[in-house]
């Protein structure tokens, strides 16, 4: 034992034109919790993709366990939930869960795989008849079956309503309270706060932050300051404020603040004119996404 | 300490392989498109084409009947069918949904699948030639000694093994929605241009210098040949078939790595 999970050093992804992953480096060590974190398209699913050996950096490498990820070694010590990738749909539940088993040299029984997914009534079901939630937890016991050291979820909660969501992921906090090691992408900034002791940020094909919730949120936590001006707002009045984001358009102005009262202070010492002014406590998800522009642009 | 050392770190090979064949095979056969068109179709094509004249002379004199003629084709037209449709589309489908990727994620190496799907379709198209045969035998009273039929078996099943190589060729050529229509458009007119439903003797002259070159007209010989029509030389078709076989296969290869490329680099 010893050594890292997974490693990706220096790793490069270039499709044509796209830098999908630009000279990222990370560790992941055993036991670890981790979520990616990122908008659409940041290259969270892309370097997910590296980990895995689905796909050959263009530069740098990728390690699981010190093994080329390749190796059917590391594969069989992994557990892999993929976006958009499909299964056969004229197998039935148990029998699919059954022959992944057969897959890895140590497998969990197949209803223990099925039942920990919370699929346990749809053993029988073919897997073409459930619902979107339900092929969600058919691909999480197909991750479990062979009992993995590591987890790579990749986006899991797509297609699930609030509800099924918020149970799913308190499932995947269980595993990971056990010992295992858990690789999880999301864009939503709640499921990370809720589950990883550590996030990474992931924008632009680069990591941008690496720590622990407490401190990404810190980073976003502030509050929404909307406010019209009678004239098209001058950059120049704005400038100088403690924001971590801006928008301007035209008579709109957007911004957003860990300090609002002093930012208000200079506004209208500054002698700006302001209508329909509005201060708001900022909704996570939208300040996250105001951060990772922030962050590419500054 | 030892016992955690003395673990296995893969997954033993056999199990594996006869799991994923098992699971092909059901998938297969679940598919009432499929599994219908396969067996029942070649049993079907004899009702109409076979059976009216199953027991007259294939031609004037000769000692093989039309019915055993067509016996024998039907069981190549059935075998050939399977790798070609069954393979080819049921490939084409599981990647344009995707199944692909999953897999790639698995320690299932990539020879066990094909492996699987090879086999799961041999097992289809044995049970359209054991159907056929009883169908043949029971309304056709076509009748052949022990060592016809075990030839006849022999030589459909092992001239299906290079039509293995042309669906999987064609599985990663054809897109999904297209698959279906592809290989029907080459398979039908080439089982009919190789002289499978009617002598060649019947067909248009352009057809008939065509034929040479099909690889169903030489499997064709060999199994015409084990029901008893008077062949001269079957090495040449051997060799042809095996030529064929190796040709799909590289074919199929070059497809699967373009493939592989396009969606793994």
């Amino acid at each position: 034992m010893g050594g890292p999970a997974v490693e990706l050093s220096g790793a490069s992804k270039r499709y044509g034109d796209v830098l999908a992953v630009d000279d990222v480096s990370l560790t992941i060590n055993p036991g670890e919790l981790v979520a990616m974190l990122g908008p659409n398209g940041a290259g969270k699913t892309t370097s997910i993709h590296l980990m895995l050996g689905m796909r050959n950096p263009t530069s740098g490498k990728a390690r699981l366990f010190g093994l080329d990820p390749k190796d059917l070694k590391a594969r069989s010590r992994i557990g892999v939930m993929l976006q958009e990738s499909g299964v056969p749909g004229m197998l039935r539940v148990e029998e699919l869960v059954g022959l992944f088993c057969s897959y890895y040299p140590h497998p969990l029984p197949a209803t223990q795989a099925i039942a920990m997914a919370g699929l346990g009534e749809k053993a029988k079901t073919l897997v073409k008849d459930l619902s979107g939630g339900q092929h969600q937890r058919l691909y999480l016991a197909l991750a479990l079956c062979g009992d993995p050291e590591v987890l790579f979820l990749d986006e899991p909660t797509v297609g699930m309503d609030v509800e099924g969501r918020r149970r799913f992921i308190q499932e995947i906090g269980d595993l990971g309270a056990r010992g295992r090691t858990i690789v999880l992408t999301t864009h939503y900034l709640e499921e990370a706060d809720q589950l990883a002791r550590r996030v990474i940020v992931i924008d632009r094909g680069h990591v941008i932050a690496d720590s622990s919730p407490a401190q990404i949120k810190a980073r976003v936590a502030g509050k929404r300051v909307t406010f019209t001006t009678p004239q098209p707002a001058d950059e120049h009045l704005l400038a100088g404020l403690p924001l971590s984001s801006l928008q301007v358009e035209d008579h709109r102005v957007r911004l957003l603040t860990n300090e609002p009262e002093a930012v208000l202070r200079e506004l209208f010492r500054r002698g700006l004119e302001m209508r329909d002014l509005e201060v708001a406590g900022a909704d996570l998800e939208e300040a996250f996404v105001a951060m990772t522009r922030h962050e590419v642009s500054a | 300490m030892s016992a955690v050392a003395a673990r296995p770190s893969t997954a033993p090979l056999w199990p594996m392989l006869s799991r994923q064949t098992y699971a092909e095979f059901i998938k297969l056969i679940r598919v009432p498109a499929f599994s219908v068109t396969s067996i029942v179709l070649p049993s079907m094509f004899y009702a109409f084409i076979g059976l009216g004249s199953a027991k007259e002379p294939l031609f004037p004199g000769a000692q093989v009947t039309f019915g055993q003629y067509f016996l024998a084709s039907m069981a190549l037209y059935g075998v050939a069918n399977v790798m070609v449709l069954g393979f080819g589309i049921s490939l084409a489908n599981e990647r344009g949904q995707k199944q692909d990727l999953l897999m790639k994620s698995t320690p299932l190496p990539a020879p066990v699948y094909f492996a699987a799907k090879a086999l799961s379709a041999l097992a289809v198209a044995f049970i359209a030639i054991v159907v056929l045969s009883i169908f043949a035998s029971i309304a056709g009273g076509v009748q052949l000694g022990a060592s016809q039929w075990l030839t006849l078996f022999g030589r459909a099943m092992l001239c299906s093994i290079p039509f293995i190589g042309l669906g999987f060729a064609l599985g990663y050529l054809a897109g999904p929605n297209s698959a279906p229509a592809v290989t029907n458009l080459i398979y039908l007119p080439t089982a009919f241009a190789s002289g499978l439903f009617f002598p060649l003797q019947l067909l248009p002259r352009f057809l008939q210098d065509i034929a040479p070159y099909l690889p169903l007209y030489r499997a064709a010989h060999l199994v015409w040949n084990s029901v008893g029509v008077p062949e001269n030389d079957l090495s040449a078709d051997w060799l042809y078939m095996a030529g064929y076989g190796v040709g799909f296969f590289l074919l199929a290869l070059w497809a699967y790595r373009r493939d592989q490329g396009k969606k793994f680099n």
